[in-house]
């Protein structure tokens, strides 16, 4: 049985005078606990789908299914975890993880039990009651995480999460995020345009076209490489045969954007 | 221990250089009034000036020593600061209601847009007549071209910094399933404090401009009702000495807001 189904999701953006596809007929569905990675270059969508499956915005067309429910409306099944931190800054950490609770009115001792243990599962008990602006990008991120996490999602979304960190903070998120998804079983949906992250993360990878997006490729992540933590991927033999082809896949797909470029160009011409 | 030694002598000698420059400018300062003071003095007993108009601050500071030790000045400071404070909290209020309003339905925003251009634009003491018309020659209608000068320019300026808002913040509680309040309560409101509170800075100003112009149409007490009343009867001296206390009070207001921005500041996001 599958969890989370997209079927045939369109999606346009209007603007005054314009209007652009971002997403073309896209389809595919997930397996409770699995970790997808949604790869691509810029501007093909990636981010316009998880805020759909959101629900933050709504799909012009298509449908899509959480658990054989329709995604109507944001519910504190879905967790969203944004580019930046975008903790608070007016709000102590602890109060930044508490935010889920409280708009959900579920807030109790429990809760906050829960988030001070989450915090010192990532290290950061000890900074819990300081404010966002004393911690470090990396710190920052974890004690985002928490707060997604905090509400136990049904499902994770990822939005590049990793890439405002410099190099060796994101190689240590990457091992914290992946062994924690795996202890708590969470599903997970990953976007970026790292094709070591998502081959070092994820059980499949869906490469994306741009103008409009869709899903041109998946790979999938060969199975002695799921269960190991990323930092052993990135050194595993298959690793590297696997990011050849993803490498490939990408260079084609932009050739080809290159050459519709150039021939709506011409055409202007 | 020697090199920090000589830290601590370089950061004395940074602090002793700060302390005497704060020295010099506090100098000047406490000069140019005094100049100013003695200028306007000696110009008023030599006739350089004509006493009868431009007063003398001799002058000036018996007019309110007399005023104050027979009572009669008390009431009209008192009306004056009472009807500027009530103004002033009225306007800046209502103004961020509004902005509250407009913040919470994107078409009613662009429905008012027009008209609070024009509003804005407008000049509102010209609206004195119609405001004491409509509410009463009494304090009543002076509260209200108080609060009425303020209102409008703290709607656009609360409802601007609304929309600053970084919207990711937004975005964050909608994907916990946050209600439109809950997001005001928890981002927008937080987020625009400091911007809400800069403009009680502005509106404090505008005030005083709505209550003396409103004393001046209309009132038998107050600073403003001084001024005019002296203007009347041809005794500058008075007129002046009226011009001194709103300058004080003025500046004491304003200074006492700026306090509270740093206290409010302070306690908001510490």
């Amino acid at each position: 049985m599958s969890f989370l189904t997209l079927d045939h999701v369109s999606h346009y953006y209007f603007s005054k005078n314009n209007y652009t596809k971002a997403l073309d007929d896209i389809s595919f569905s997930i397996q409770k606990g699995e970790f997808i990675a949604l790869l691509g270059p810029s501007g093909c969508g990636k981010s316009t789908i998880l805020s759909i499956i959101a629900g933050i915005i709504k799909q012009t067309e298509g449908k899509v299914s959480l658990q054989k429910k329709e995604v109507e409306t944001t519910a504190s099944e879905i967790g969203y975890m944004l580019q930046q931190d975008y903790l608070f800054p007016w709000k102590t950490i602890v109060d930044n993880v508490l935010l889920g609770p409280k708009i959900t009115h579920t807030h109790s001792k429990n809760t906050e039990q829960k988030a001070l243990k989450l915090l010192k599962e990532v290290g950061l008990a000890e900074v819990a009651n300081a404010y966002p602006s004393s911690l470090s990008g990396g710190m920052r991120q974890r004690a985002a995480l928490v707060r997604t996490l905090i509400n136990d999602p049904k499902i994770l979304l990822l939005d590049e999460p990793f890439s405002a960190l410099d190099y060796q903070t994101k190689l240590k998120l990457e091992e914290l995020v992946s062994k924690l998804l795996k202890a708590y079983h969470k599903t997970t949906i990953l976007v970026t345009h790292d094709i070591g992250e998502a081959i070092a993360m994820s059980d499949r990878i869906f490469v994306m076209d741009a103008n409009p997006g869709t899903i041109s490729k998946v790979f999938e992540v060969p199975i002695e490489l799921r269960n190991e933590p990323p930092l052993l991927v990135r050194r595993h033999p298959k690793y590297q045969i696997l990011f050849d082809k993803v490498w490939e896949e990408l260079d084609q797909r932009e050739n080809v954007q290159t050459k519709k470029v150039v021939s709506i160009n011409n055409e202007g011409d | 221990m020697k090199a920090t030694n000589t830290d601590e002598q370089l950061f004395k000698a940074y602090l002793s250089k700060v302390k005497k420059e704060t020295k010099i400018v506090y100098t000047w300062q406490v000069s140019i009034l005094i100049t100013f003071v003695l200028l306007w003095e000696i110009a008023s007993r030599l006739y350089w000036i004509d006493p009868l108009l431009f007063s003398s601050p001799t002058t000036i500071c018996q007019v309110i020593i007399e005023k104050f030790s027979n009572g009669s000045l008390f009431t009209h400071l008192e009306v004056t600061l009472l009807e500027t404070i009530a103004g002033f909290l009225i306007g800046t209020l209502f103004g961020i209601l509004l902005a509250i309003s407009l913040w919470t339905s994107k078409r009613f925003s662009r429905i008012m847009d027009p008209y609070l251009v024009i509003l804005n634009a407008m000049p509102k003491v010209a609206l004195g007549p119609i405001i004491i018309v409509a509410l009463g020659p009494g304090y009543v209608s002076i509260i209200a071209m108080g609060a009425i000068i303020s209102v409008i320019i703290t709607t656009l300026v609360v409802y601007s910094a609304f929309n600053e808002v970084d919207p990711n913040f937004e975005k964050v509680l909608i994907s916990f399933g946050a209600s439109k309040w809950q997001i005001f309560k928890h981002a927008i409101f937080p987020a625009t404090l400091p911007a809400m509170i800069s403009t009680l800075k502005v509106n404090v100003g505008l005030s005083w401009v709505g209550v003396i112009v409103g004393e001046f149409l209309v009132s038998k007490q107050g600073l403003g009702y001084l001024i005019i009343y002296g203007f009347q009867v041809f005794d500058f001296s008075l007129v002046m000495a009226s011009l001194v206390l709103i300058a004080i009070f003025a500046a004491i207001m304003y200074k006492f807001v700026e306090r509270m921005e740093a206290w409010l500041i302070k306690h908001s996001s510490s």
